[in-house]
């Protein structure tokens, strides 16, 4: 078996699990048990599993607000991703974080964020402390392509380029360039839409690579982690993929774009991709995506189950957590 | 015993913690090579070199969101704000980030880190070098925000706040770095929240912080000489409050004066003025009395920046206003 397939299958079977979970967590939406907002990942997965297969268990990783996928890439058991959604007690931050908000300090994810491009510096900054402090390990920032029109973006990534010339700022930027920020496309935002080349500008090593693909993403992680891990200098790598919902599951007409584009793009489906190339490399059979289904929806019913008969968070936990 | 600056205070007290905890990292625009816009960070870059004093380009809020970022791996990063009016640029990353990821991560993270740089009216700097801005920030749960009036206090409040848990709103006064005063050597440290009853005097009290408690102490001296006799307050921290300190002197005194350079709507004045109204009521003679800025941009000219800021006796004014004798 070729040795980028040998886990592959696990892969798979992972993305299936993050797929199902955001379906479910959309119904949960419509019946009125999660609130706010809620950004689904579908169409991205590819991504973020691609990269997470290939972070070692020290590293650490901060992403946006649509991070339900990363947690459960990273191994947070879904019941406590689901329960944080549902605002319980349970969940991985009390309930007090949410949808947006998502934390699993233990496996390095240091969290997602609801300001747009606001984790950049903190994941700018996070790199230099792994390098200050002596460890090789090394630091993923996921972020959209809107984030990078953000005053956000460009200071702490200039920052990066400076302190990369002393091996200092050992940091991914992963561009999940899923061509909108909310209705806007990146056509229509960025007046250089070709995202990767804007790195140039702070002398970071930058490509752009296929998003859809999760062998190839997976392959490329590998080679620019090694690097990034040797060199302690920043990477930048715009990863080209495409969000199958809405921006948030409120965002249910989409008058910024077709329903031909949707339907296209979705014949592209990044876990039917690696289904069929697992397929003709012989490692999948059908009984085995069958198994696979059912056992990623009985985890995501038990994971809600666990919510549903969660407790709510204490009332006294209004105050915790506030000073140390 | 010393004899210290503000200035050197500050800087010692950066000296002594960089020497204990390796994790102490300054950042911010020209501390190391350029020696600091107020020389708080004079020599630190030849002693400590750049991975631990770390000259940042002009990106408030690319430094401070980094420094977070440092702070929850691990490092206690000490960042200077050339002035606490740029600090504005960072607002989102102190507000949304700092002062939330406890909370919102359920406790899993925290980020304890310093920002300190000179905070109110300067010298004719007019309306975007001279605000007074602690009210902004005072009003965030999860930011601690401290205000030294003295040499002695800056050191003691700087330790605390490098060694807490938390963020910590560090405002210096321009006006005060070449502040002399006496300073206990060492380990000395000042805890969050509790006010210190500078002056006692039976007939008013004076609540103030920052340069305002020097401005306070020499309305006290002018009151002493007709016969009024004024217990003065400093508050040393606005966020953690002690407002207990307060009360009980109003408890003596009857009469209560609230003195703040900055604007005088939604100020911190009026919070300790509606918390003296809920804790001691019953004890008041005369209605609380304000001092504050006058509420606009602070102008340029001499005359009308003199007249924006609050002095002596527009405190004297307030005073006998509480004694029924203006
Ligand atoms: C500073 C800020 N401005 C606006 C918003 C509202 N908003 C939320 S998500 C979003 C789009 C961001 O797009 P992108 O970074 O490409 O991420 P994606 O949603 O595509 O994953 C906007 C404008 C926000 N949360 N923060």
């Amino acid at each position: 078996m070729p040795a980028d397939l040998r886990d592959a299958r696990r892969w798979y079977a992972e993305m299936v699990l993050a797929r199902r979970f955001e379906e479910e967590a959309e119904r949960a939406f419509r019946r009125g048990k999660i609130g706010g907002y809620l950004h689904l990942y579908s169409g991205q997965e590819a991504v973020a599993a691609g990269w997470l297969a290939e972070l070692r268990d020290d590293d650490i990783f901060f992403t946006a607000y649509r991070d339900h996928a990363h947690a459960l890439f990273r191994g947070t058991p879904p019941g406590a991703v689901m329960a944080e959604l549902f605002g319980k007690a349970t969940g991985v931050a009390k309930g007090k974080g949410g949808s947006m908000h998502l934390f699993d300090v233990p496996r390095g994810f240091y969290g997602g964020y609801g300001i747009v491009g606001g984790h950049i510096p903190l994941a700018t900054g996070a790199a230099y402390a792994l390098r200050y402090l002596g460890t090789d390990r090394i630091c993923l920032c996921f972020l959209g392509d809107g984030a990078m029109n953000s005053g956000s973006f460009h200071e702490p990534v200039n920052m990066a380029g400076l302190w990369g010339r002393d091996g200092l700022c050992p940091v991914v930027y992963i561009v999940e360039n899923n061509q909108y920020g909310m209705g806007t496309s990146v056509a229509r935002a960025s007046a250089v839409p070709d995202l990767a080349s804007r790195f140039a500008a702070y002398a970071i090593e930058h490509e752009r690579a296929d998003g859809m693909d999760f062998l190839a993403v997976r392959r490329l992680a590998r080679r620019v982690i090694a690097r990034v891990r040797s060199t302690g200098r920043p990477y930048a790598v715009e990863m080209l993929t495409y969000r199958f919902a809405g921006h948030g599951a409120a965002d249910l007409f989409q008058p910024y774009r077709t329903k031909e584009e949707v339907t296209k793009a979705r014949a592209h489906d990044p876990i039917t991709l690696l289904e069929r190339r697992l397929r003709e490399a012989g490692v999948l059979d059908e009984a085995e995506v069958v198994r696979i289904h059912e056992e990623a929806a009985a985890a995501v019913a038990e994971a809600v189950r666990f919510a549903e008969e969660s407790p709510e968070p204490d009332r006294d936990e209004l105050w915790t957590d506030v000073y140390g | 015993m010393a004899e210290l600056t503000y200035r050197d205070a500050l800087r010692t007290t950066l000296i002594e913690e960089m020497d204990r905890d390796p994790t102490v990292v300054l950042l911010g625009e020209d501390i190391g090579l350029y020696q600091g816009t107020f020389r708080v960070t004079a020599d630190l870059l030849e002693r400590y070199g750049p991975r631990r004093v770390i000259d940042t380009p002009i990106s408030e809020l690319g430094f401070v969101g980094a420094a977070i970022g440092m702070a929850m791996l691990g490092l206690r990063p000490v960042v200077e704000v050339m002035t606490w009016n740029f600090s504005l640029l960072a607002l989102d990353q102190i507000v949304n980030n700092a002062a939330k990821l406890r909370y919102f991560s359920g406790g899993q993270v925290e980020a304890p880190l310093v920002i300190r740089g000179p905070n109110g009216a300067g010298v004719q700097l007019s309306a975007q070098h001279s605000q007074s801005l602690e009210a902004l920030y005072a009003h965030i749960p999860g930011l601690y925000v401290v205000a030294p009036a003295t040499p002695a206090e800056a050191k003691g409040l700087l330790r605390t706040a490098i060694r807490g848990r938390n963020p910590v709103i560090f405002l210096e006064n321009a006006a005060l770095y070449g502040m002399k005063g006496e300073v206990p050597d060492g380990e000395f440290a000042l805890p969050f929240g509790r006010a210190e009853v500078v002056r006692r005097g039976r007939d008013v009290t004076v609540a103030a912080y920052s340069r305002m408690l020097h401005v306070a102490l020499a309305a006290a001296d002018r009151l002493q000489g007709e016969g009024i006799q004024a217990e003065v307050i400093n508050l040393r921290t606005l966020r953690p409050l002690d407002v207990d300190t307060v009360a009980e002197s109003v408890g003596r005194t009857h009469r209560a004066v609230v003195v703040q350079e900055q604007w005088r709507l939604f100020g911190a004045a009026a919070e300790i003025a509606a918390s003296i109204y809920e804790q001691a009521f019953d004890q008041l003679d005369a209605p609380v009395e304000r001092v504050t800025g006058a509420d606009v941009p602070m102008p340029y000219a001499r005359n009308l920046e003199l007249l924006a800021v609050p002095h002596e006796e527009d405190i004297v004014r307030a005073v006998k206003k509480t004694l029924y004798k203006a």
